[in-house]
């Protein structure tokens, strides 16, 4: 009822998943670099879909990302010595959702910006008290993660963007993805129509928490140390968010492409210019939401539109948002 | 017994009383019009009665339920509808995809394949149907005000809230929208309507309450609404 093939909204997913599957073999001739860069650009890519599968729909624009992350880099912290990294990546997951949760029935009643600095401010509140457990209680800074070798760190994260993906695509075709949508577009009329807005902005978030928690656990593993500093960073609130206006957040795509690019991006300035990369950076991004409102896939649908428009004028409306 | 029947309600905005002690109750089948100058309070008893907003004191019993306390979407699945005064559409979506939000969600556990007969029947019912498949932003001002209609519909409800749905209209849009009330009415769905065009309300209305500084000031049929000397005075004298 809802859905209708779609020839060109169909084909990408089809890429998509055939990428997967190529990257499956990547371990057999990539160096350790090359599956380094992969699993960062996998972690970016669960990172930015998981984000725009809450916070494109419903408007609410999260900053609270880097306190899931984090708590997924913790759980690998306590518990990697004992577990295993799929139930690492479980814990991460199940803590981060609980947070969201939580924090979600208390702070989703706030409205537009009011939501986006509470869960900016939700890092650092889960930092510092992170940091005085660390120098009030356990008197250690930081903590050792076991590293479970480069492949497997790449094939979970390319387990959790499989996952992702399959998540982002049946929530968007959902009845939940619409009820998401319907918020975004005037909360008022979904609440009056029947929808448990509440509830469905709760879970919406949670689940998005907890893709990030997993790859937070993830990605510990592949570092020696962490720390709170480290672990609840800004970095990873701001990257969803920079990943999906450089993409282009309605599209299925955009995210993805956002990631992609980001993460290689980030790898060459960080090693050519190590000094000046944050500048370097600051002004792509700055540029990119000065000249790409709609992102790289927005433009590309611009691009398309109007060869398309030159060939026939029976332009129709092809939505390009679903 | 009353359908709907509100005691007492009260809601203060800060030290404003945008709606202090109102009683309002409407009958089954019946269309109640409710007037009174802007800011008398009108849609803050929507918003109470909807669940919208809660009422610092009284309240709000519908078909022996009480409804004072509950959530918008648990008075939808009740069975009360409404619109919304400036219109609430997901202007990102298309008009049959409105109308289809109202019916999935608007009662538990709406199969797909009943939501999208609910969705041709109501387009049909208000005659939205050859602009199914536009986009909100680009159907005239009317059609979009009879949409917020047609989700409020497709969620069946047995009492529909319609706030203002003339505002704007110009005369034979006006005469048409009459006619959808009516008509919405004879399917049996009882109607609450704000309204500001005197003509329609007199006309189609079988009781008025008017509304003034939050307070119920009169109640009765048209005509005697039409002869009330307090109502020409506060109102119908401003006009
Ligand atoms: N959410 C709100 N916060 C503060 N004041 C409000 C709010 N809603 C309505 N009011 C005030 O309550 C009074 C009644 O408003 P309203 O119910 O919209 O009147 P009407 O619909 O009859 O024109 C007005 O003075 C309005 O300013
Ligand atoms: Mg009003």
């Amino acid at each position: 009822m809802i859905y209708k093939f779609n020839f060109r909204k169909d084909v990408q997913y089809i890429v998509v998943a055939a990428v997967v599957i190529f990257f499956a073999f990547v371990p057999l001739f990539g160096s350790t670099y090359t599956l380094t860069l992969s699993s960062t650009i996998m972690m970016y890519i669960v990172m930015s879909l998981s984000w725009s599968m809450f916070s494109g729909p419903t408007g609410y624009i999260s900053l609270a990302s880097g306190a899931f992350v984090g708590l997924g880099f913790y759980a690998s912290g306590f518990l990697s010595s004992s577990l295993p990294l799929p139930m690492l990546m479980l814990v991460g997951g199940l803590v981060s959702f609980a947070l969201a949760a939580i924090i979600g029935a208390v702070t989703l009643r706030l409205r537009g910006v009011y939501f986006t600095i509470f869960t900016f401010c939700l890092v650092e509140l889960v930092k510092a008290v992170m940091t005085w457990y660390e120098i009030m209680i356990v008197r250690k800074r930081g903590l050792n993660v076991r590293n479970f070798g480069t492949d497997t760190a790449f094939y979970a994260m390319l387990v959790m963007v499989a996952i992702t993906l399959i998540v982002v695509v049946v929530i968007k075709r959902s009845r939940f993805g619409m009820a998401l949508t319907g918020i975004g577009e005037s909360e008022d009329a979904a609440s009056h129509i029947g929808i448990h807005t509440t509830r469905t902005k709760v879970f919406g978030f949670a689940i998005s928490a907890f893709l990030m928690g997993t790859v937070g656990a993830v990605r510990a593993t592949m570092l020696h140390h962490i720390d709170p500093g480290s672990s609840f960073n800004m970095m990873f609130s701001f990257l969803p968010v920079l990943m999906c206006v450089f993409g282009g957040m309605k599209t299925f795509l955009g995210p993805i492409i956002g990631a992609a690019v980001f993460a290689i991006l980030q790898y060459n300035l960080i090693t050519e210019m190590p000094q000046i990369y944050m500048i370097i950076f600051g002004a792509i991004m700055i540029l990119a939401i000065l000249f790409m409102p709609t992102g790289i896939v927005g433009v590309y649908e611009r691009v398309i539109n109007r060869i398309k428009k030159g060939k026939s004028k029976k332009g129709g409306t092809d939505d390009a948002n679903a | 017994m009353p359908m709907l029947e509100a005691t007492g309600i009260s809601k203060a905005f800060g030290g404003l009383a945008a709606v202090s002690k109102v009683d309002i109750s409407v009958n089954e089948g019946e269309i109640l019009g409710l007037i009174g100058p802007n800011g008398a309070g009108k849609t803050t008893l929507f918003n109470l009665i909807s669940g919208a907003i809660q009422m610092d004191s009284g309240t709000a019993v519908f078909e022996g339920k009480r409804i004072s306390g509950m959530k918008p979407y648990q008075i939808c699945r009740l069975g009360i509808g409404r619109s919304f005064q400036a219109a609430k559409n997901f202007d990102g979506m298309p008009v049959h995809q409105n109308v289809l939000m109202g019916a999935l969600f608007g009662k538990k556990g709406q199969s797909a394949a009943n939501a999208s007969k609910i969705v041709d029947e109501v387009l049909d019912f208000v005659n939205l149907n050859e602009l199914r498949d536009k986009m909100v932003h680009d159907i005239p001002l009317a059609s979009q005000k009879r949409l917020e209609v047609a989700r409020a519909l497709a969620t069946r409800p047995k009492l529909l809230l319609l706030d203002e749905m003339m505002a704007g209209l110009n005369p034979s849009e006006v005469g048409e929208a009459m006619e959808l009330v009516t008509k919405i009415r004879d399917s049996g769905i009882t109607i609450i309507m704000i309204e500001h065009v005197m003509k329609a309300i007199m006309k189609i209305c079988d009781r008025i309450v008017v509304l003034h500084h939050g307070a119920k000031i009169a109640e009765g049929a048209p005509q005697e609404i039409a002869a009330n000397k307090t109502v020409i005075e506060v109102y119908l004298g401003e006009c």
